[in-house]
């Protein structure tokens, strides 16, 4: 029995996965107790103790996988995720306050979140191509095919419509670029469309930011076909030309329109409303908190969503600041294992696959708790281990296995 | 050991450095938040849950001079709905509707208010019925934003006997509210609005208390809020008046049927307001919720304006009885004594400039003495009294009496009568120099003069005094406390008492209001006939100086009766009856409905006591 335990505590990755996790169901417990007890919320904590525990299964299981086995499997299974995002398309339905989109699938009254499979697929699909290749990339057309094997999954998502989730994959996707080693030049001219793309809402930043891609591509010629300096200069013209169109074509209203459409479970009427309390619940916090289940932000209902895209702000508000600064320590805690898991193994498949999980779990907490504060717009993108969610706890934690997994077998 | 192209130590230094710099953005922020700004944020976390409500304090009691309750305090429900977005509150208040009776208007009305974010409850209602409360509370849970308070709601046991006296409540206005602005009175105050409710609003208003309570983010209220102290309202100051609520519903019973007018008594040692009755009267209760729109216009569109208080503001000519104040500015200037004949006795009329002027008795009333003069009301006596005057000294005088100013009573609606300031008065309001005649009519009541009840009874006080009169008080006054003259007559007694004398006369054989004598108290009076212009009846007055045989007049009242006709068939018999009510009672004598010497003649009673009048 210890045997079969062990993986838990052994590694560090596994060590701080459980801590995060068992806070997280205290959180979600703390989530649920209002005031005005809700029957939507106040039972939650079981279910979420009930996916840790099977995830913690699945751990123990993926744990005892073959390596060599989840390599192989990584390309079916990513065409699985794919497949099963495709097939949410059709028959997915909604939830809670966004009913309007198909995220979920229900097989036998159960439902689950395909997106978040998606995500730990993609990974994987991404570690097994770019492991193909011993070199890492050096021209920017190596890089069509990584970015369709991120870029097909993102779009089904982007269709459910689910904006925060779908920013998980361009995580993913950069993370995995930097795990496999590509130049930081080649990385920036990747990502610099969708720099255009949201800096063409200020014509000026734009204006600035295109005169050093000129620079950029310039200094970086020798490098580059000729055919690939032209493209990235069109695509961020184009990404750019076509953002400035769009906002200017729209009104006030249409532009609300247009946020909900990307992202359902935000209500721009409600979306100002919802980060100031979700401030005034973090601020209230103070140093050390108002105490577990004490918020009264959250009691009293005047935090939103606050089980799921708000949890950090429960975190905040009962635990002050020793409470958040906490839970970014052993976030920092863990990326840092990740990153020396990938140091450290000696298989360029787990380096790859532990970026590509890094590039998930940051985008999930930056913009997660970023927008709790205000720093990045309201998303609706869960805090990972702690916010509630069955597939998507369950899923990090498949995730987290395979990372140890594949660390242990090659330590 | 593999090559290992692609992480260097430099790539993964660079990746941990972004990692931390992006955590260490979000914790510099966090720190922002919860360290250096917390105590704001706390305070706003606090005010989220904070609700400040009123506590209304019980309106102090209005009692009459027997302690008699005039209006007081029952216990009522009222309902108002939580500040919320303006479409919700009217969501709220169309599903209200389906429980209580709001009529159109007043949920027009709200419906705006609503619209205008407002930032404390708005009211809908300050008198829900019971059933309709109980309907409410059985369905709490659909009502998050509803409040039902159990508050204090006034109540006018006397009903519509002294409504336009007493006045009444309702919810403090924009404008009132601007005003008070300095005494921290809030909105959804309940304030008086009227008579002595508005006038000793401070005095019965108290101070209301506050209560803070925890609400949920739907603005549902959960309870008291913990470690805050509420301050505890302070009941308003009872009100003791003069008014003499037995009197006033007697004068209600005894008042014509049908007719408009009013009857005002004053209590001559303290000018204490005894009776101060109008016709019609409106119901006080009515307006005890929040005042509908509908009902408010039903009262103003009312022909008979049951709202205008007639005692107080209803400006009447005053008619003969002026012949009082005549006769009060001659003595006073010494143009004129007791025993003096005027030198043209009177054969009907009186010839003065290019014209003649007709006494109302064609074959004439003869030579006259002032007593006999107000008996008889000779107008030709007066014509010459007031020629003696002149214009400019009748002005002058009877604007220094206050005929032209206010009473000085404890009312808002306090008014006093239309004088003439000066001659220039002729010019603005006719566009003509008044000629030396024009005092010909002020002398008998006629011309620019209109009196209001009350202002005649003053006058009456002055004269069943020694000449000074205090202002008529509603309120009793401490021991404390004096009031000031409003009044200064400089007659000598034994003048005043020969204008006594004539009105003394009135009421014996040979006088016009000889029938409307009572057995038991002295009753000096003096009629008055008023034209009210065009074809309609005249104005019948009658004012009344009353106490017990031989002794000091303790009351002085006036009635006036809208078109009423003779002073003497209609105004009399209703002042007589009224102060032979109020003196019965004060001097424990049984009071009985057959009072005047008509009545008793009517009921076949001996008259025995008539006889040596």
């Amino acid at each position: 029995m210890k045997q079969i335990l062990a993986p838990l505590w052994q590694h560090p990755v596994a060590r701080v996965v459980l801590v995060l996790s068992l806070f997280g169901v205290a959180m979600v417990y703390s989530a649920g107790l209002l005031q005005q007890p809700s029957p939507v919320v106040s039972g939650i904590w079981i279910r979420q103790a009930i996916f840790l525990a099977a995830g913690v299964l699945g751990f123990l299981f993926v744990c005892r996988v073959p390596t060599r086995w989840i390599e192989w499997s990584s390309a079916p299974i990513y065409v699985i995720g794919v497949a099963l995002l495709a097939v949410t398309l059709v028959v997915g339905t909604g939830a809670g306050t966004a009913k309007g989109v198909s995220s979920f699938l229900s097989v036998g009254g159960f439902r689950f979140q395909p997106a978040e499979a998606a995500k730990v697929a993609t990974a994987l699909g991404l570690a097994a191509l770019l492991v193909r290749r011993s070199e890492p990339p050096k021209h920017l057309r190596e890089l069509l095919a990584p970015a369709a094997v991120a870029g097909v999954p993102l779009a089904l998502v982007l269709l459910q419509p689910d904006l925060g989730t779908a920013l998980a994959f361009v995580g993913i996707f950069f993370a995995a670029l930097v795990g496999a080693g590509t130049p930081w030049p080649l990385i920036l001219l990747a990502a610099s469309p969708g720099a255009a793309f949201i800096l063409a809402f200020s014509a000026r930043a734009w204006a600035l930011y295109s005169v050093l891609l000129a620079i950029g591509v310039y200094l970086y010629r020798y490098r580059l076909y000729l055919v690939e300096s032209v493209a990235v200069i069109l695509a961020n013209v184009v990404a750019g030309g076509a953002a400035r169109a769009l906002w200017r074509s729209l009104s006030d209203y249409q532009r609300n329109r247009l946020l909900v459409y990307l992202d359902p479970g935000m209500d721009p009427q409600n979306a100002g409303w919802q980060l100031i309390q979700s401030k005034v619940a973090v601020g209230s916090g103070g140093f050390f908190g108002q105490g577990f289940t004490m918020g009264t932000q959250k009691r009293l209902a005047f935090l939103p969503e606050q089980h799921t895209d708000f949890i950090f702000s429960v975190v905040g508000e009962e635990f002050g600041f020793l409470g958040t600064s906490s839970v970014l320590l052993l976030f920092g805690y863990l990326f840092y294992k990740l990153i020396g898991v990938a140091e450290g193994s000696r298989s360029d498949f787990a380096g790859l696959f532990a970026f590509g999980v890094l590039g998930m779990w940051m985008t999930h907490v930056f913009v997660n708790v970023g927008m709790t504060v205000g720093v990045v717009p309201i998303t609706g993108i869960p805090l990972p281990f702690i916010s509630y969610g069955g597939s998507f706890l369950l899923m990090s934690w498949m995730a987290a296995a395979v990372v140890v997994a594949l660390s242990t077998d090659s330590a | 050991m593999r090559k290992r192209p692609r992480l260097s130590r430099a790539r993964v230094t660079t990746t941990r450095i972004a990692v931390l710099a992006l955590l260490g953005l979000l914790a510099g922020v966090l720190f922002r938040y919860q360290v250096v700004a917390s105590e704001a944020w706390l305070l706003e976390a606090q005010s989220n849950r904070l609700r400040t409500l009123a506590v209304p304090a019980p309106r102090g009691v209005i009692r009459d001079r027997a302690g008699r309750v005039l209006a007081d305090n029952v216990p009522g429900y009222s309902i108002a709905i939580i500040p919320d977005r303006a479409d919700s509150m009217v969501a709220t208040l169309d599903r209200v509707r389906q429980h209580l009776d709001i009529s159109d208007r007043r949920y027009r009305e709200l419906a705006r208010q609503s619209g205008a974010r407002p930032t404390r409850p708005v009211l809908i209602t300050l008198d829900a019925p019971f059933e309709s409360v109980a309907a409410l509370q059985e369905r709490r849970s659909a009502f998050p934003r509803l409040l039902i308070e159990s508050r204090p709601k006034r109540r006018y046991p006397a009903r519509e006997v002294g409504a336009h006296a007493i006045g009444y409540v309702g919810e403090i206005d924009e404008s009132e509210l601007e005003a008070r602005r300095d005494e921290g009175v809030a909105p959804g105050r309940i304030v008086g609005k009227a008579g002595l409710e508005a006038q000793y609003d401070r005095v019965l208003g108290g101070r209301p208390g506050t209560r803070y309570v925890e609400v949920d983010a739907q603005g549902r209220i959960l309870g008291a809020f913990s470690g805050v102290r509420g301050v505890a309202s302070e009941p308003g100051s009872d009100l003791d008046l003069h008014l003499d609520l037995e009197l006033m519903e007697w004068i209600h019973r005894i008042f014509p049927e049908g007719r408009n007018g009013s009857v005002v008594m004053l209590d001559v040692p303290t000018g204490g307001v005894l009776a101060l009755y109008s016709a019609p009267a409106f119901d006080p209760n009515v307006f005890a919720g929040v005042v509908d729109r509908g009902d408010w216009e039903r009262y103003v569109r009312d022909r008979d304006s049951p709202l205008y208080h007639r005692a107080v503001r209803g400006k009447y000519p005053p008619g003969s009885q002026w012949k009082l104040a005549t006769a009060a500015m001659a003595l006073e200037l010494g143009l004129v004594t007791p025993t003096e004949r005027m030198p043209v006795s009177c054969r009907g009329s009186f010839d003065f400039g290019n014209r003649s002027y007709r006494c109302w008795k064609e074959e004439g009333h003869g030579s006259l003495q002032l007593a006999e003069a107000i008996q008889h009301s000779c107008n030709v006596y007066f014509y010459q009294l007031g020629a003696r005057i002149g214009l400019s000294r009748t002005l002058e005088i009877g604007n220094r009496m206050g005929f032209g100013t206010r009473c000085g009573i404890d009312l808002p609606q306090d008014a006093g009568g239309t004088f003439p300031e000066d001659r220039g008065f002729w010019e603005r309001r006719f566009g003509y120099e008044p000629r030396e005649g024009e005092v010909i009519s002020l002398s008998i009541g006629q011309g620019p003069n209109d009196q209001t009840p009350l202002k005649m009874a003053q006058f009456l006080l002055a004269i069943a005094r020694d000449g000074s009169a205090p202002p008529p008080a509603l309120r009793r006054m401490g021991a404390d406390e004096a009031p000031g003259d409003a009044w200064r007559l400089d007659i000598p007694p034994p003048h005043l008492e020969q204008i006594r004398e004539g009105m003394r006369r009135v009421m014996s054989p040979g006088g016009t209001a000889y029938a409307s004598s009572i057995e038991h108290f002295d009753l000096l009076g003096k009629t008055g006939t008023a034209q009210s212009g065009g074809d309609r009846p005249t104005h019948a007055w009658f004012s009344a100086i009353a106490g017990p045989h031989g002794a000091p007049p303790e009351v002085v009242a006036v009635a006036l009766v809208e078109f009423g006709g003779g002073g003497s068939e209609v105004a009399a018999p209703l002042v007589a009856k009224a102060v032979d009510f109020y003196l019965r009672g004060e001097h424990g004598i049984r009071r009985d409905t057959i009072q005047t010497l008509r009545e008793h003649l009517q009921a076949g009673r001996s008259i025995g006591w008539a006889a040596g009048r």
